[in-house]
């Protein structure tokens, strides 16, 4: 079993934290993992990516193939259409709705969330939102683990733990808040039929 | 142990637990996690390895160079194009050969994601006559890296360990010693003329460079991390180094590759194995990220005997880094691809951060243009080589570390005025002091502006060398202290920064403006330690 998913966003938008959070949970479920980041320019408000591996053999490349993934996980609607060409048939979309317009051309928001709907297995909202009425924005990242959880190949109970390795020097309140935003995110996803 | 880590976290590991005692470098992507994971480990720390940061590539060499000449293990770390800084002693140090182990590693970064290019270290490897090693996976980055200073010592030269973008920036699971050999004791070459490379002694060690090299072919023949993987069908044999050969498993993740594979790990070139190859497949499939160096080195000049395919021969991608489907392309096998990026997608490029310095220079900057169409700006490299995109545009050329200052200056011979340099204050202590005295001697009218965000920014914000210290650089070069000028980048101080640019760019000879703002990335506390540096150097 296999499990191929990409991370996308903007350079500075962290999404190397969902990152840090799946790569905790397979380690620690004895699970064969690779992950490439993105360093150096791009991290100056550029498109990034990351390909997240995990597996239960071993995994020779650290970049998935195009048509692959299982699941596009992007804390920006527009990029996560950008590695739509990496999507496995019939696999999932997962999405923060909030646009992150630094560029001029930026499509009209309409057109980026009707790409994105035209997809049956799709789940968009509004993570940010989400995170900052539980009273921690910066747990937008995290309310997007919990709405893809349920079609990862990790336990809820491995993320949560994970989420808690990686919090606990930020002490137990926003080990707590991230804990209830996993939780958010996961109530929300089940409202869109997948 | 098991822990999780980047390939160059891993390589870093390997180099603590393999007896390091100074690690030398000057960040550059994709290399500078090396370093910084050896900075920040706490084994290192208790060890007390050297980790600080060089001033730029070359001296870091020379210091690595220093610590193996006094016997202890030493590493040297950058991007590929920082290798071309310290080319000098790079190709010197093979002849006169090292004392303790030293490794030099080499980061490249095939499809330019952060580079100017994407020349490929291997060729160094070769230039130098020396052994080379290429990890293709993150365990062998930590496992091959303590087998470099053992292969190093044993051979007594540097070794070159090439990594490449993907290798470097990605994470998997690395089973690590519990424990760390130990260091070195000081002890001097037995051999005393054999760092001091005057023509007489050179010769002789030249010599021994050469005789060397068949047991150097012998010990790859021999490298468990060279690998004949025999297959049934001979119609195709593969020759993969590096990463290229996990994106060929990648093809056969569920299903045994049918042709022979030799995977290749260390240099030179293992010529039993690829006799091998040669002698029972009808043609040899090479996949190697980077140039066709391999290839090119197995192929018959003039294309008639051998058939040998893959970049040089356009069967495989040419330029660009490889990934799983330009092999399975060239292998013909199917990529599935259901969906295509849709069309309202839009490029997305890196730009300056908000509130950045650079911004209000360059916006200064392009006022004065407006003024004098024959401005010309020649830029460096670091964040504010975003000057040279949209929607700034400022700068006209770009080309490598240190070069703003002295290709200004050959403008302004040419007749070019105004001609402006724009460095940073990183890249400045880099290469850009000699340039500076050069222009200083021959009082060449141009105007150097130093964009001081007291960091070295692009590469994760690491600690200047020029913090502090540039007015008393520029000082001491000869600048004169009327055309020595400070400038706070910022909108409110637009008018009178473009006054101050403007009558400096009417002087006929050197001005330096130090356009200074700490770099916005940098935490609370180090931006408070600035402004106390600020006000001594002012003093």
């Amino acid at each position: 079993m296999k499990t191929n998913i990409i991370l996308a966003g903007v350079g500075g938008q962290g999404i190397l934290t969902i990152a840090a959070v799946l790569d905790t949970a397979a380690i620690a479920s004895n699970l064969y993992l690779k992950q490439s980041e993105v360093h150096g320019m791009s991290q100056r408000g550029g498109a990034v990516h990351s390909h997240v591996r995990i597996s239960d053999k071993e995994i020779f490349s650290d970049l998935i193939p195009l048509g692959k993934a299982d699941m596009i996980i992007s804390v920006e609607p527009m990029e996560l259409l950008r590695y739509l060409p990496y999507l496995k048939k019939d696999g999932y979309l997962v999405t923060d709705s909030n646009p992150f317009e630094n560029i001029a051309d930026y499509p009209e928001l309409k057109t980026v969330y009707d790409e994105i709907k035209s997809h049956p297995n799709h789940i968009l909202i509004d993570a940010k939102k989400i995170a900052k009425d539980l009273g921690n924005s910066r747990a937008t990242n995290i309310v997007l683990v919990g709405a893809a959880s349920s079609k990862l190949p990790l336990s809820e109970d491995s993320l949560l733990q994970a989420i808690k390795t990686l919090f606990v020097r930020k002490g137990e309140r926003i080990v707590n808040k991230n804990i209830e935003a996993f939780d958010k995110g996961k109530e929300i996803a089940t409202e869109f039929v997948l | 142990m098991k822990k999780l880590l980047l390939g160059n976290e891993a390589l870093a590991q390997g180099a603590i637990d393999a007896g390091l005692s100074g690690v030398y470098a000057y960040p550059g992507t994709p290399s500078t996690e090396i370093t910084e994971y050896i900075q920040k480990s706490r084994i290192a720390k208790a060890l007390n390895i050297h980790s600080k940061w060089s001033v730029n590539e070359k001296t870091a060499m020379e210091s690595a160079l220093g610590m193996s000449y006094a016997g202890k293990r030493a590493m040297v770390v950058m991007k590929h194009v920082g290798l071309n800084v310290a080319a000098d002693v790079f190709m010197n140090m093979s002849i006169s050969g090292i004392n303790g182990g030293l490794v030099v590693v080499v980061a490249d970064d095939p499809s330019m994601h952060s580079s100017q290019n994407e020349q490929d270290s291997r060729f160094y490897g070769k230039f130098a006559m020396i052994p080379t090693l290429e990890p293709s996976n993150q365990q062998e980055a930590y496992d091959i890296t303590k087998y470099a200073f053992d292969l190093s010592e044993e051979t007594g030269l540097p070794v070159l360990l090439r990594m490449v973008t993907r290798l470097s920036h990605s994470r998997s699971g690395v089973e690590i010693s519990e424990t760390q050999k130990a260091q070195n004791k000081v002890k001097l070459p037995t051999n005393s003329t054999q760092f001091s490379l005057i023509p007489a002694y050179a010769r002789g060690l030249y010599k021994n460079l050469v005789a060397i090299q068949p047991e150097l072919e012998k010990n790859a023949e021999n490298s468990i991390y060279n690998k004949l993987i025999k297959g049934t069908d001979k119609s195709i044999g593969i020759i993969a180094s590096g990463i290229a050969y996990n994106y060929l498993m990648e093809n056969y993740e569920d299903e045994t590759c049918p042709y022979p594979i030799l995977k290749i790990s260390q240099y030179p070139l293992p010529k039993k194995q690829v006799k091998y190859l040669f002698d029972t497949c009808e043609k040899i499939l090479v996949l190697e990220e980077g140039y066709p160096f391999i290839e090119e080195m197995i192929s018959d000049f003039l294309g008639e005997k051998r058939n040998v395919i893959g970049r040089l021969s356009l069967d495989v991608n040419r330029v660009g880094e490889l990934n799983p489907d330009s092999i399975a392309k060239a292998l013909n096998l199917p990529i599935e691809i259901t969906e295509s990026k849709p069309k309202v997608v839009a490029n997305r490029p890196p730009e300056l951060c908000v509130g950045c310095g650079h911004r209000d220079l360059f916006d200064a900057i392009n006022q004065l243009k407006k003024e004098e169409q024959s401005q010309q700006v020649f830029g460096d490299i670091g964040c504010y080589a975003l000057g040279a995109l949209a929607p700034y545009k400022s700068i006209n050329a770009l080309i490598e570390m240190g070069a703003s200052i002295t290709m200004a200056k050959g403008a302004a011979d040419a007749g070019i005025h105004p001609s402006i340099a724009v460095i940073g204050d990183s890249t400045f202590t880099h290469s850009g002091m000699t340039g500076l005295l050069n222009a200083v001697i021959e009082k060449t009218p141009i105007t150097v502006i130093i964009s001081d965000n007291s960091a070295i920014a692009m590469t994760g914000a690491q600690d200047s060398s020029a913090t502090g210290r540039l007015i008393s650089i520029c000082k001491g070069i000869g600048v004169e202290e009327d055309h020595l000028k400070i400038i706070t980048p910022l909108h409110k101080n637009m008018e009178e920064n473009v006054d101050l640019i403007r009558n400096e760019l009417n002087y006929q000879g050197v001005s330096v403006i130090i356009s200074q703002r700490p770099c916005v990335q940098l935490p609370k506390e180090k931006k408070d330690k600035l402004k106390a540096i600020k006000s001594v150097s002012l003093n």
